[in-house]
């Protein structure tokens, strides 16, 4: 009685390649995606920046300028 | 010597986007202030080294990246998983970066790696040039454009959006209301 080897191994590796080519990535986004992300990026950081300059930025020049002012008297 | 006048408002001019950065950056409003504020010192510190004339803001960029590069690469060896760690601190502050709106884009924008993530923000959200962002990460424009690239396919890939209709009705309200101011 002769022993069969099993085709399976093939099998699994064309399935394998199928799906490789079923998950590449598609070449480029659409524009209207590039559009609604930046969108949204930009309005996350204009929050921030549309919150001006905290107290703590405007006090710690001040004590600078002040500090500077005394060492060049 | 007292602070000239011109570069003072330069400076605070500089703030609220540099404080943006900051937090797109780490994540964290507190740590992105002290971070604004050792930039503030440091910049002040070699004022003597900006070439008046020349982009305030850019350089105070510069010194905020780099100033956060080597705190990150003190932190990596402390903490493994920065970015995973990153992620997590977003998690559990919601409310302090902007609103609750922003949360899906927050989370995704956290997964990209840091040098994808930077190089998008400072083309997309600050402003600055191919050539000006090249400049701040000290690379080569040609690789600031490829990591936008890739930072805007991952972020769509992790939002799952493939076409504009995939930003769900909010989105499509929120689009009609701001067109029909």
């Amino acid at each position: 009685m002769s022993e069969r080897k099993p085709v399976e191994q093939e099998n699994t590796m064309e399935a394998a390649a199928t799906r490789k080519k079923a998950n590449a990535k598609p070449a480029k986004l659409g524009r209207d995606v590039q559009a609604r992300l930046g969108q949204q990026l930009r309005s996350m950081y204009d929050d921030v920046v549309n919150q001006g300059v905290p107290d703590r930025f405007n006090d710690l020049l001040n004590r600078l300028d002040n500090d500077g002012n005394k060492d060049g008297q | 010597m007292a602070m000239d006048e011109s570069v003072r408002k330069a400076i605070l001019g500089a703030v609220p986007s540099l404080r943006a950065f900051a937090i797109s950056l780490c994540g964290n409003v507190d740590r992105a202030d002290d971070l604004v504020q050792e930039t503030l010192l440091r910049a002040l510190a070699n004022i003597d080294s900006f070439q008046p004339g020349t982009n305030m803001s850019a350089w105070l960029f510069t010194i905020l990246r780099n100033h956060f590069r080597s705190e990150y690469r003190k932190r990596r060896r402390e903490v493994e998983d920065t970015d995973g760690h990153y992620a997590e601190s977003l998690k559990s502050q919601p409310e302090q970066y902007g609103q609750v709106e922003f949360r899906e884009f927050r989370e995704a924008l956290a997964q990209l790696p840091q040098d994808q993530r930077e190089a998008l923000i400072l083309v997309g959200a600050s402003g600055f040039s191919y050539e000006e962002a090249a400049n701040i990460c000290g690379c080569a424009v040609g690789t600031i454009k490829s990591r936008v690239n890739r930072a805007r396919t991952r972020l769509a890939e992790l939002m799952h959006v493939n076409s504009a209709e995939d930003f769900g009705p909010d989105e499509t309200v929120r689009a009609v209301l701001a067109s029909g101011e």
